[in-house]
Parts: structure tokens; C-alpha cells; sequence
């Protein structure tokens, strides 16, 4: 086990090693001098020196990538070319967005996909499952934007029981918070309850015709009951497999829901540092959403260790 | 019982009285919003005009300063005096004006804003408005001294900007992030990403203003900006970005639009430098094969005025010259043949992000295919405009609004992007630097916008329009935008 847990610990440094490299060659490729754009169109020749250097753009680029990795290892991401603030002080203020709209999000997707799922499931082929399965196919063709824009015009427009965008702040308390996270949370809720809806409905009629449960069925369970006590529990692996995916989709991918509702999130902090060539700002997030999608599967690999002994001689 | 009642309800009507007076004095605050986010909120470091949007004459101010209207009236300087020779100037500046930190402002912070602005290392992204300075001299302490190395008839108007506010060298380190100015504001805090705060400074110089506080928010979406309003989330939107939703707002009895002027020029700039376009004949071409009233109205759905030159047509000294590149197809393709491309040719067109360059290249595009020019449109962002297009000078067309006021200089600097280069423009624009009689200025002004008018110099397409959204409560905003900016010294509700 331990042999294992080390390989792939090898494993993830080369890849994070690699990410970091590649990361920091394509933006650094991207056309855009961060020091022209933050001076605008009269500024002197001098001027522009005079910044790049005070923003150490003027250094080669390999020394420039050896500091930020260094760094980064050090827990120090550098300071921000435009901002000016140190970058993981940035992140850490847009994580207190970003990582509860997610949790949020992936709740209520959750929430709604479950009995979804295991409605469609237990009623296969009936008119309830030929709803769900066909509802599910509308959530999953729909962009999240749509439904997002959708929401503002019901619920902020017309109703005006919700702000259309913005975010209260954890200071005015839990609940503003919450409520001003609500409509973002329900528009990327949607598209991705409507995957696990399905996942979670054929994963349940997979394991239904799985041996065990006609032996549950033969010890006299009814229907109903083998699937809760038998085949919930066994359909579940496939379903969590893809509700940790969808969380690094949900913490990586709200670029947009975080423009339409302007939620000050990792997602709007990327968009506007890319059009700023705020590399160093950039370069960091993207590495740090690689370092938690890379760090997921560190853990999930283990955990299938854990579960499955083949794996641990494998290698 | 009868008196009893009557007390009563004359108690009841004086509470509803006064509950009415305090609910009609409550609203002073405000929510301004606008599309970007500054940087950072140092002015005099940054060209970004989101930074002079939040801070210009609310948290900074400088010796001189913009009206609503474009005036240049005295801000920290309450009168100057000008030497005969036009080279010395003598501000006197307000007694008692202290920064927000509460340490005074005086000639000494003058002298450090104006040397800091023009030293060798300075990062001020319009340095040319402080070339001319020579000396700064304290005389005393509300007396300074700045001594021009030639006469500047624009030199008053330098100093309105928000590149020349005087800041101190007691809060200069933190400038960035803790603005400390002179002004009727005073910086209370910014969440990043989504809004900036200020509140009333109790202790200002001049006149208090009516808001006691004011909250600039940043919404950059177009969809997101339209729901913000319609929602009321949101008090103001100033430069709103979606124009085709205004008659909406103005048939809505909440809302009120304010459409004004800016000093934005937008042209179809043209490399001078590459052929064809080095041929007069060819630019002539090009202005006669767009018809700029068909983009206004279609990019910017009617808000805009045509222009013939570059100049803002609310100016005194503007000349109207949109005669000489009336629409007229048919003479673009009589001087395409003259000029010997009767068979048109292919060029390039670089399209920034904003809609007025986007959806204004693409109806462009398709005038000019009219005559045989065609052109392949690239888009691309503002990093990799001002690197291919504005540095790199690689590039056959493109789109943008110049929005830096009375910037008609710009056409005297033959390195400039689009690279016009005339002998005779540039000694026009020597003569009227150092020509200080107002008169004589108007007459070179107009000669000077003559002259690139006849050049064909660039496309000249239409005088960026001003765009804001309000409650219909909200009083006292600037309608025209003669330098970026929301002042709210002057804004209040009606009550």
C-alpha cells in the first residue's frame, strides 16, 4: 500500500511539475504586454520601461518561471501586475465566493437528482420515467446561462424577490449571503442535476439486474424494497464519480454564471486578469484549479486502493 | 372628547408629517454602476479610466478641474496669475484643505504631485501634459511657482486631469489601494471584483455635498447590466453598455436616460504608412464608401453624431466637415480606379471588444465590400490591440474611439500608430501650443482640423455618445462626459 501511495505521489508531482510548465508557456505565448495595457495609448517609451521593470517583466523568462514556481511552493503567488495585492490574498477573498456557490450548486443538484433518478428508475419505461428522462434532456441541452438569465427575469425582474446580481457579503450574515448566492446556485444546479439524474438512473437499473438483487428479491423483499436497502447503496460508486467531477467543474467552470449574476468569484477574477494580461494572476489560478482537480484524483486513487486490493500490486 | 380627538389626530398628522420629511431626506446614499472595475484607484499611474470614473473630483482633485459642461474652473487653486510671457504661473491655493489622513495640503504637496508626474522614472501614463514644467517652486505655503520651458496654452487644461490630482507624499506608498485625496469623498473601502465605497468627508473645504454616501459597483455584462437596472439593484448606471435597451428605460416612468457627448472620436484608422493606403487618393476612397450615418444607427442604434474631422463636435472651435466624406459609393470607386484599384484590393480589419468597434466593423466591412475593398476582419482584445495594432503598427485598418480630450496633437507625431506624417500639420500644432490668445487658437484649430480632414488622415465616423441610466429621482449627474468621470459633489435625490 505504501509502495503504491508513493508511486502515485511521484506521479502527481511530475504532473503538477508539467502543468505548471505548460501553464506558464501558453500564457506567457499569449500576444499582450501587461505594462502597455495598464498605460494606455500616450503613454512614453520611458514610462513603459520604468513599469515593466517595477513589475519584473524586464527579467528572462525562464528566471521569471523558477520564481514563480518557487513560490508557489512557499505559499507566496506572487503580487498582481494590475492589482497590485498580493495573489493569494485575491484568491483567498474570491474563494469565500466561489467554494460556497459551488458547495451550494452541487447540494441542490443533489438534491433534485436523487429522487429524480430513483423515480425514473424504479417506474422504468412508465409515463413518470419518460418525464423525468425527458426533463433531464432539456436540462442537459440547456446552457446555464439561459437559465440564469431566465431566473433574473422571473425572480429579480418581475417578482423582485431576489437582487438580479451581486453579492451581499458573509458580513451582512448568513442568510443575505446565502439568498444572493440562490438564483447562481440554481442556474448551474440545473444542467448538472439533469446529468445526475440520468447517471443515477442507469447506474440503478445496472445494479437492479445484478444477482444479488434477485436474491434479495427471492429472500422476499419486495420491489421497492431491494432497491433502497440492495441497489442504492451499490449504484452509488458511479454517481459520486461524477458528483467529484462535477465539483471541479462547478468551482473552475462558473466563469460564466459569475458574469451574469457579477458575483466576485475565482471565475470573474480570471476573466477580467486574462483581458489585463494579469499573467501572474492568471498563471496561479489556472495552477491552483489544476492542483485541486490533480489532488481529487490523488485521493480517489487511493480510495479505490483502499476498496479494491488488486489495485495496491498494479501499478 | 371632541378636544381629545382633535389632539389626537393632530399628533397623528404631525407624525405622518415628519415620517414623510425623514423618509423624503433618507435617501442619501447611492449606487453608481459601471462596466469596469479600476485596477487599482491611483489615477496619476494607470490610464485606465475606470480609476478616474470612481475617484476624479470625488477622492482627488487637482488644481484646476472639469465641469459637467467641459469648462476648466479652479479646483485647489483658487486663481492664478499668468506672466506676460506666458511661462510663469502663479497659483494660489486654497487656505485650509487638508488631505482624508488629516495632514494639510499645501504648496509642498503640489511641488511633490508635479515633480513625481514628470521625473525620469515617473509611471504617469500621460507624462506629455507635464513636459513642458521646468521648475516647481514653493514661494509659500499656499503659493507655488511652475515655470514652463515655452508658453502652453493648454497648460490650465493639463492640470484638470485626472493625471495631474495632487496627492501626498505622507500616503503616496498606499496610494493604490488606500486613495488619500482632498476631495468632498473620502475612500471607506473595495471589495474586489465587486464594489468600491466612499463615504462624505466631514472635514472638506468647499461645499458639502448632498450624498453621505456612495457605492460604485461593477457589472461588466451587458445582460447582467440591463437586469441590475430593471431590478433597481442599482441607482445608476453610468456608461451603459447595451443602447438598444434604452428606449426601454425611457419609456419606463422609474428611469431616466441621459444621452451626452464624450470626447471620444471614433475612427476607421488607417495606416498611413502601408500601402495602399499611403495613396490620398485610396483613404479619400475609403471615406466616401462608408456611410456614417447607417453605422450609427446600426452599431450604436441612433446615439452618436457623424463627424467629418477629429474633433468633438460640442467644442466652440469644432468645424463641421463631414461634407468632405459624404456617402458616396460611386465616387470611392472613381478614385479606386484613379488610384489603380478599379478591381478593389484586400486589406485588413482589427476589431477591439467594444460593440461600437465590433458591430461597427462588421457594417463597415460590408460598405467597403460595396466598392471593392475587401476586408478581413480580426477581432481581437485590448492586450493584443495595443501590441499588434497600436505598438506593432501591423495592421491595415482598425476601429477605435479616441476618447483622451483635444487630443488632435496625436496627428502631429509621425511615430504615432497610424503614422501621418506632415510637415506642415506639425508646425500648426507647434504654433498652437504656444499661442495663448483665445481667438487665434480657434482659428488654428480649425485649420488644423481642416487640414487632416482633406488628408483623409482616417475614416472619421461618428462623436461617441454619452449613455447613462438613472432613477428618475437622482439629480445633478453629468450628462456629457468631457473627461471620464461620476462626479457626485453636485448629485442629490429630488425630494
Amino acid at each position: 500500500m505504501l509502495r503504491y501511495a508513493l508511486k502515485r505521489l511521484l506521479s502527481l508531482t511530475l504532473s503538477l511539475a508539467i502543468a505548471s510548465l505548460v501553464i506558464f508557456a501558453v500564457i506567457e505565448v499569449a500576444p499582450g504586454d501587461p505594462a502597455s495595457f495598464m498605460l494606455g495609448v500616450n503613454a512614453q517609451p520611458d514610462t513603459l520601461a520604468a513599469l515593466r521593470a517595477e513589475l519584473g517583466l524586464d527579467v528572462p523568462k525562464t528566471e521569471r518561471y523558477l520564481t514563480w514556481v518557487g513560490g508557489m511552493l512557499t505559499g507566496d503567488f506572487g503580487t498582481s501586475y494590475t492589482y497590485r495585492t498580493p495573489v493569494s490574498q485575491m484568491i483567498a477573498d474570491r474563494m469565500w465566493v466561489s467554494l460556497p456557490l459551488a458547495l451550494y450548486a452541487l447540494t441542490l443538484s443533489t438534491l433534485i437528482a436523487f429522487p429524480a433518478g430513483i423515480y425514473a428508475a424504479s417506474r422504468r419505461g412508465k409515463p413518470g420515467d419518460i418525464a423525468v428522462m425527458g426533463a433531464t434532456q432539456l436540462g442537459v441541452a440547456v446552457p446555464n446561462f439561459w437559465f440564469a438569465m431566465m431566473l433574473v427575469l422571473i425572480f429579480a425582474i418581475n417578482l423582485r424577490w431576489f437582487n438580479a446580481g451581486g453579492f451581499a457579503g458573509w458580513d451582512k450574515g448568513f442568510g443575505a449571503a446565502m439568498q444572493s448566492l440562490t438564483l447562481p446556485a440554481i442556474a448551474l444546479a440545473l444542467p448538472q442535476a439533469a446529468i445526475l439524474a440520468r447517471v443515477m438512473r442507469s447506474a440503478l437499473l445496472d445494479v437492479l439486474g445484478e444477482d444479488f438483487m434477485r436474491t434479495a428479491r427471492a429472500k422476499g423483499l419486495s420491489h421497492r424494497q431491494a432497491l433502497w436497502r440492495h441497489g442504492l447503496r451499490n449504484a452509488l460508486i458511479p454517481v459520486l464519480t461524477i458528483i467529484g467531477l462535477q465539483f471541479s467543474f462547478l468551482l473552475a467552470g462558473s466563469i460564466i454564471i459569475e458574469q451574469v449574476f457579477y458575483l466576485p468569484g475565482l471565475g470573474r477574477l480570471v476573466f477580467q486578469a486574462i483581458s489585463s494580461r494579469d499573467l501572474i494572476v492568471v498563471e496561479s489560478v489556472v495552477m491552483l484549479l489544476v492542483f485541486a482537480v490533480i489532488m481529487v484524483n490523488f485521493v480517489v486513487d487511493l480510495a479505490y486502493a483502499a476498496v479494491d486490493p488488486r489495485l495496491r500490486s498494479r501499478t | 372628547m371632541g378636544h381629545a380627538f382633535k389632539h389626537t389626530f393632530r399628533t397623528a398628522l404631525a407624525l405622518s408629517v415628519s415620517l414623510l420629511a425623514t423618509q423624503a431626506f433618507a435617501k442619501s446614499d447611492i449606487t453608481v454602476a459601471m462596466q469596469l472595475e479600476p485596477p487599482h484607484l491611483d489615477p496619476t499611474s494607470a490610464a485606465a479610466q475606470a480609476i478616474d470614473s470612481v475617484v476624479y473630483t470625488n477622492v482627488f482633485e487637482g488644481l484646476t478641474r472639469f465641469m459637467g459642461d467641459g469648462a476648466i474652473v479652479p479646483g485647489l487653486a483658487e486663481s492664478w496669475e499668468i506672466s506676460d510671457d506666458g511661462t510663469v504661473y502663479t497659483f494660489k491655493l486654497h487656505d485650509g484643505v487638508t488631505f482624508h489622513d488629516g495632514t494639510s495640503m499645501d504648496a509642498e504637496d503640489v511641488k511633490f504631485s508635479l515633480d513625481r508626474a514628470r521625473a525620469e522614472d515617473s509611471a504617469n501614463a500621460q507624462k506629455a501634459l507635464f513636459a513642458g514644467i521646468t521648475d516647481v517652486e514653493v514661494v509659500d505655503p499656499l503659493t507655488v511657482k511652475v515655470t514652463l520651458s515655452e508658453p502652453n496654452g493648454n497648460f490650465l487644461f493639463n492640470m484638470a486631469w485626472g493625471d495631474a490630482v495632487i496627492v501626498a507624499p505622507e500616503s503616496i506608498d498606499n496610494i493604490k489601494t488606500n486613495p488619500i485625496g482632498t476631495g468632498a469623498f473620502k475612500f471607506s473601502g473595495w471589495v474586489q471584483g465587486d464594489k468600491i465605497d466612499l463615504e462624505r468627508n466631514a472635514d472638506y473645504w468647499g461645499k458639502q455635498p448632498a450624498l453621505e454616501k456612495a457605492t460604485f459597483k461593477f457589472i461588466s455584462d451587458p445582460t447582467a447590466a440591463f437586469a441590475a437596472v430593471m431590478a433597481e439593484d442599482v441607482d445608476v448606471f453610468s456608461g451603459f453598455p447595451a443602447p438598444e435597451n434604452l428606449p426601454q428605460f425611457e419609456a419606463d416612468p422609474r428611469f431616466q436616460v441621459l444621452v451626452g457627448s464624450t470626447e471620444g472620436e471614433t475612427i476607421l484608422s488607417t495606416n498611413n504608412k502601408q500601402p495602399p493606403f499611403d495613396d490620398v487618393r485610396v483613404r479619400q476612397a475609403l471615406a466616401h464608401a462608408i456611410d456614417r450615418q447607417a453605422i450609427v444607427d446600426g452599431a450604436m442604434f441612433g446615439y452618436g453624431t457623424p463627424i467629418g474631422t477629429h474633433f468633438a463636435p460640442h467644442h466652440p472651435a469644432y468645424v463641421d466637415l463631414t461634407a468632405n466624406s459624404a456617402y458616396d459609393p460611386e465616387k470611392a470607386k472613381a478614385l479606386l480606379a484613379e488610384a489603380g484599384f478599379a478591381d478593389g484590393f484586400e486589406t485588413t480589419l482589427h476589431l477591439p471588444p467594444p460593440s461600437y468597434a465590433r458591430r461597427g466593423g462588421e457594417i463597415i466591412a460590408a460598405q467597403l465590400a460595396q466598392v471593392g475593398i475587401k476586408a478581413e476582419i480580426t477581432n481581437v482584445e485590448w492586450a493584443q490591440w495595443l501590441e499588434t495594432v497600436f505598438r506593432g503598427k501591423n495592421f491595415g485598418l482598425t476601429i477605435v474611439s479616441h476618447t483622451e480630450p483635444m487630443d488632435i496633437g496625436i496627428y502631429a507625431r509621425p511615430e504615432y500608430y497610424f503614422q501621418y506624417d506632415n510637415p506642415a500639420f506639425q508646425e500648426l500644432m507647434t504654433t498652437l501650443n504656444s499661442t495663448t490668445d483665445p481667438e487665434e487658437r480657434t482659428k488654428l484649430l480649425g485649420q488644423a482640423q481642416t487640414m487632416i480632414s482633406e488628408d483623409y488622415v482616417n475614416g472619421y465616423l461618428f462623436q461617441l455618445a454619452a449613455l447613462s441610466v438613472a432613477k428618475a429621482g437622482v439629480q445633478g449627474l453629468w450628462v456629457n462626459a468631457p473627461t471620464a468621470a461620476n462626479d457626485l459633489t453636485a448629485v442629490s435625490w429630488a425630494e
